[in-house]
Formats: C-alpha cells, structure tokens, sequence
C-alpha cells in the first residue's frame, strides 16, 4: 500500500504543477496502469540479487573493479517530452529497475537511491542533478562523501520520420571500497549492459502502452523441481523471495 | 479449471488448475467456448522447439466470452458478456511495429525478449501457449485464458454466427489467407501449395479468392488431397510421382508455379535419403528444422517468383538451395499472422456466406480426450484434419 501510495505521489510530482490525473497522459494508459502494476510489488525482495542468478553466478569479482560502465539505447514510440518528464522524476526508475528498491526526491534535485545488493544487503547513496536541459538530457551524479561514485547520464534525441525518441542512458559506478564493489558489481550482474538494456525494454513498454508485460503469477501446470529452478534462474530480474535456495542452487548448479 | 498442460515431450495431460487473474490493466479473461489443436502445437507436442517447461499450458485458437477486464479497458472497447475471437499473437497495438500493421513483430509484449532475441538478433509478438521464448503465455486449450492487450487483439462477434464458423478467424484462416497474400498473386497465376493441413486448406481457397488461376496442392493423405481438389485445386500425391519439382514442371509447361507455398513447415515428412539425414540430424537437435518441403519450393519456383513460407521454422537449416533462390532471383515472404489485418475482413466473407471455415472440422470432443487428439492429429489416423475441443462439456463424446 506504502508502495503505492508513493508511486502515485511520485507521479504526481514528476508533472508538477498538476495531479495525478497527468500522470495518466504521461503514461498513456491512466494512473490505474501504475496501480496494477504494483500488483509485481518488490517489497520483500530482501533476498534478492540483482541481474538472476545467472548473471549473479558470473558476478564474483575478485579483484577491485575500478569503474564499471552501464549504458545502452532505446527508441521508444513518444515524444522526447514524454520520456523526460518520466525520467526526470527519478522516482519512477525503481519500477523498470527491478535492482533499484527504491529512489525517494527531496527538494532542490537532490534524491536517495536504495539499490539491492547480494544477501539481502542494500547499497545507499544521494545524488543531486548537476545539468538539466528539459527535454534534452538529464546529468546526476552521488554525492561526496557516498559510498560510492555514482554518475548517470540520459539523453533524449528526436528520431528522424516521427519514429520517437532515441533514449541514451549512461550509467558510471565507482566503488570506494572492495566490499561495495563486489556488492555493485553483483548488483549489475556479469553483463551491466545486458541489464541496462533489459530496464529499457521495460520502460519503452510502460511508456508505450501503460504496463510492463509479464507472465508473473499466472496459472499454469504442475512444474517440476529443475524447472522450477531454472525459472528462478530467470537473468533479466532479481531472485524471488519466495523461492527456495535449494532451487536456486541447483539452478547455478545446471546453468554453470 | 481444467487446462490441456505440456508436461514432456509426446505427454499432454488434462490438469485443474487454478483459474487464470488479471494481471496488468489492459488484460481481460475469456471463459473458452471453443479452443483447437493447431499443427504449431504439434511441433511442442513432438519437442522440436526449445524452451517449453513442463505444466505449460498450450493453446492459441481459441474464443469465447470476456467475463472480466483491467483498469485500463474502456467499456467501448471490451467488456464482460462481449463474444469474442482471439488472435493468437498477442500485439500491443502502440508500438512501432502496431503502427506499421506488422502485429506479429510486436516489440512490447514479449516478457522473456531476451531469449529470442539471443536466437534471433530481435524478438517477434508473444504467443499463446507457444514456448519460453515467445512470452511463455499460458494458452487456450483451458476453460479460461488471461488476454493481454486485450483492448487491441479480441475481434468482438454478432451472437448469430456459430462458433464453428469463427473460432479459425484466431488462427488459421488469417494464416491461410496471410500465406495467399504473401504468394503476391497475379491474374493467370498459377500457386503451388505444399501441404494439405488445415492451413494450407485455408491458404487453397485464399488463393482462389485472391484470383489465382490454378491452385496445385501437394500431400500424400487421400483424405486431405481430396479436400483440396473441393476447393478446386489439382493435386500431386507426392509419394506417387518420382519428383515433385518435375511434377510441377510437367504440369506447367515447364515454367514453373508463378508462387510456391511451403504450408508444412519444419517437420516436414518425404522417403528420400535427405529426409533421413535431417530426420537424425534433428532427433540430435544439431539442425533444428527439417526444411525439405522449403527446398522444393525454391526449385520448382519459376524465374522471378515468390516463395511464401507460413510453415513455422524454428531454428537452424541445412541445404538451402541459396544459389537457385538467388539466380532465379526469388522473393520469399514470410512471418508469424499478422492477424489483426484480416480478421475482420475475413469475418465479413464469413458473414456473407462467401466460405464456410467450418468445413475443416473433422472431430469435435470434450476437452478431456485432447491427449488421444495430439496423437491422433499427429499421425493423421482416422481422417483427422482438424479437432475442435470442448471445455465444459463433462467429458460425454459431444456430437
Ligand atoms: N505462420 C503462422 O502464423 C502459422 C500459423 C499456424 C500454423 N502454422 C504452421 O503451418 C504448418 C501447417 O499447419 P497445419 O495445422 O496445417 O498442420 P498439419 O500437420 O495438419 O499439416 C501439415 C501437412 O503437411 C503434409 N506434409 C508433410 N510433409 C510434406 C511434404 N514433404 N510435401 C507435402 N506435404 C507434406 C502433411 O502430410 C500434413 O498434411 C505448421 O508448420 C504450422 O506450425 C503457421
Ligand atoms: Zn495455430
Ligand atoms: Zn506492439
């Protein structure tokens, strides 16, 4: 309910000066679209590792990382307005970014970042917006002192012939220390490139139809056990609470 | 509810299991009132396509009643008591793709993306109950499905056409009459047609309605051949004649069909060596598909002709005749339905009684028997052409 009650508050704010009614145009499928989506609430993700096990197997960094780089494109069916107003209240990240627990803006650009890390671990850090060119582009960076340098770029290009709008997301991560650089580096996965793109996907689809598509919850047979893990195993979104850390193993196991 | 589940290769079983529930704001349920078995389902059934999970529920021809609709369904679009017919790509109707009528290349509604696109380069549209890769959507051999989009696909339907009539406008017929327009037909043209299934049955009378001169249709069941020759067509038994591309020479004055359809697709069936080093090949699943029917259709294809491939292909094939399909300088189209673009055209010739889908329906039975009818369907036995399942009739045989 919390979860909730902030994403429509987010809403409404990432369309200042208006309610949330805005957010229904913002998205394109009503403020209720964001209602259903909570219905994949994340709360209880304590467990969770960012990236499946999969890319969470891959993820063991032995030695420090020094910067790791996260960046892909997408061209989403909108206008370059659409996409930065929804980027810019960075609130509504943590909804196509299943590693992002959550994002909370205060005032004067400033904003808390929650992310999952392994073990039911959080990484926490502040960062402020340092350039911010409406409809254009967006700049943030943590800030000094955080417990890990943080700096994330988007910009949004008008594609030729009315095809949309080309959104550039670049995202930089420079741990201070090794113990959070493991926990980044897990929380990106083996592939930063392979997640970032898959968070576009996710927020091409909100944009464009007001949802993100899943088969999450829906009926179906008796599974078996290994499938079950496998499932579990799924790259594209963190380790389900629910799921039981033998089925997770064997998983690891099946796919190493 | 009851639901036809894959559980392993060559092992569908009837389960209950839990209804289906509104997911996202634009799905709606459908209580089923009629749902297929459809020769795409034969290839899961036979394990020829990765990433099905066993308790999968198959299913993607299937219509009935929306008893339930998402936030975000306006009521002039769906609502519950509507009767409805639904395609089986699921299409998000905004994107891209949407726009361009390109349904089946859907770029949002595949949850599981990534996996197609790792085989693939890109993702095509989810399907019903047709794989991992294509979404991993529970289907429609069940009492109710969970529709997406449901605003987008859904065709609504008058109350006085029988089920019978329509329930194809989900799949096949569009499939048929998709592979008729692909065959890009001329006036005089003469079309080939590989394959006596149900979809090519469509795909025959597609061509004739499209004003193809000739139709010649090629199997080696008498029972489907004949259904065939009612459309009009002339046939080849292609286990009578030495060869099939000399065949169709003959009978064209050795210029060749103006278009070939291949309507059989990866499991294709023949007695010659090449069959049986794709046969092994693909029991050990080095090469994915067993091309022969697409090999034929390059051949036999005249200078500057096209090649329409609405055969589901899955993989990799060996032994493409490139040289022969460049030379010639052919044309292949292809492509899962883009159903939205003709089901409702298609139910307006149904509602002027210009064809009658029914026709294909060789067994209508309960739900219960959908295990025997894979198999049956599969081997072709008892004139099996198409089978239409029952949900809620209470496993007595139905008429
Ligand atoms: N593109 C699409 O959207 C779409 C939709 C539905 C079905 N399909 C595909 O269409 C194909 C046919 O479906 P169906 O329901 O009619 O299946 P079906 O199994 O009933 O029909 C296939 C027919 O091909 C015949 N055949 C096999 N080998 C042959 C050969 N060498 N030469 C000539 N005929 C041969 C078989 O005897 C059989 O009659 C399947 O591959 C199916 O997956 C595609
Ligand atoms: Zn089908
Ligand atoms: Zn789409």
């Amino acid at each position: 309910m919390n979860q909730i009650r902030s994403i429509l508050r987010a809403g409404a704010r990432a369309t200042e000066p208006t309610s949330p009614r805005r957010l229904g145009a913002l998205i394109g499928g009503g403020a209720l679209a964001l209602l259903g989506l909570t219905q994949r609430s994340k709360s209880g993700l304590a467990m969770a590792a960012a990236g499946g096990a999969l890319v969470y197997l891959g993820a063991r960094v032995d030695r420090h990382p020094g910067v790791l780089v996260a960046q892909s494109s997408i061209l989403v069916n909108c206008s370059p307005q659409e996409a930065y107003q929804f980027w810019h209240n960075f609130e509504n990240l943590s909804i196509v970014m299943p590693h992002l627990e959550s994002v909370t803006v205060s005032s004067g650009g400033r904003s808390t970042w929650i992310a999952l890390g392994p073990m039911g671990s959080r990484i926490v850090w502040d960062a402020e917006i340092v350039n911010d060119r409406e409809n254009e582009s967006i700049m943030w960076q943590s800030l000094p002192g955080s417990a890990l340098f943080v700096e994330g770029t988007v910009k949004f290009e008008t594609a030729p012939a009315n095809r949309g709008t080309l959104v550039k997301v670049e995202m930089r991560y420079r741990p201070r220390s090794g113990a959070i650089a493991n926990a980044v580096a897990r929380m990106l996965g083996k592939y930063p490139n392979f997640v970032m793109r898959q968070d576009l996907r996710r927020f091409k689809a909100l944009i464009e139809t007001g949802e993100i598509p899943t088969i999450e919850g829906q009926t179906h047979g008796p599974r078996s056990k290994v499938v079950a893990a496998l499932r579990v195993a799924d790259p594209t979104r963190p380790i389900r609470p629910e799921s039981q850390v033998r089925e997770v193993l064997n998983a690891m196991r099946r796919i190493a | 509810m009851k639901a036809v589940c894959w559980m392993g290769v060559e092992k569908m079983s009837v389960e209950t299991v839990p209804d289906p529930q509104i997911l996202n704001p634009r799905d709606a349920i459908v209580r089923i009132t009629s749902t297929c078995i459809c020769g795409s389902d034969l290839h899961l059934y036979n394990g020829f396509i990765p990433t099905m999970e066993q308790g999968d529920i198959l299913g993607h021809e299937f219509m009935g009643e929306v008893v339930e609709v998402g936030a975000s369904i306006r009521p002039e679009k769906l609502k519950p008591g509507d009767r409805v017919v639904v395609p089986f790509t699921i299409a998000c109707g905004r994107c891209f793709f949407c726009e361009r009528q390109l349904w089946s290349c859907c770029d949002n509604s595949n949850p599981n993306y990534w996996i197609a696109e790792e085989m693939m380069g890109y993702s095509p549209s989810g399907l019903f109950g047709y794989t991992h890769m294509m979404g991993g959507y529970s289907g429609g051999q069940a009492q109710y499905a969970r529709v997406p989009y449901a605003d987008v696909g859904p065709l609504k339907l008058p109350e006085d056409v029988p089920d019978d009539k329509v329930v194809f406008l989900s799949d096949i017929f569009p499939t048929g009459y998709f592979g008729a327009v692909n065959c890009d037909i001329q006036p005089g043209d003469t079309v080939a047609i590989w394959g006596c299934g149900p979809v090519a049955q469509f795909a025959i009378r597609s061509a004739f309605m499209l004003g193809a001169e000739r139709v010649i249709a090629i199997d080696r069941f008498e029972y489907r051949l004949r259904l065939a020759e009612k459309a009009g067509a002339e046939t080849i038994n292609y286990e009578q004649v030495d060869d099939v591309v000399q065949t169709l020479k003959d009978m064209t004055a050795n210029v060749g069909p103006d278009a070939c359809m291949d309507a059989v697709g990866m499991e294709a069936h023949d007695d010659s060596v090449m069959y049986l080093v794709d046969r092994t090949k693909q029991a050990m699943r080095v090469e994915t598909d067993r091309p022969i029917v697409l090999r034929q259709c390059i051949k036999a294809c005249r200078k500057g002709g096209t090649v329409s491939v609405p055969g589901v292909y899955a993989g990799f094939d060996d032994k493409i005749p490139m040289g022969a399909f460049m030379n010639k300088a052919l044309t292949m189209k292809t492509g899962q339905t883009h159903m939205m673009r003709y089901m409702k055209p298609l139910l307006d010739r149904v509602q002027k009684g210009e064809i009658d889908p029914s026709f294909v329906i060789s067994h209508r039975v309960p739900i219960d028997e959908a295990p025997k009818m894979y198999k049956m369907f599969r081997d072709k036995q008892d004139h099996c052409t198409k089978v239409v399942l029952d949900p809620w009739a209470n496993g007595a045989k139905a008429a």
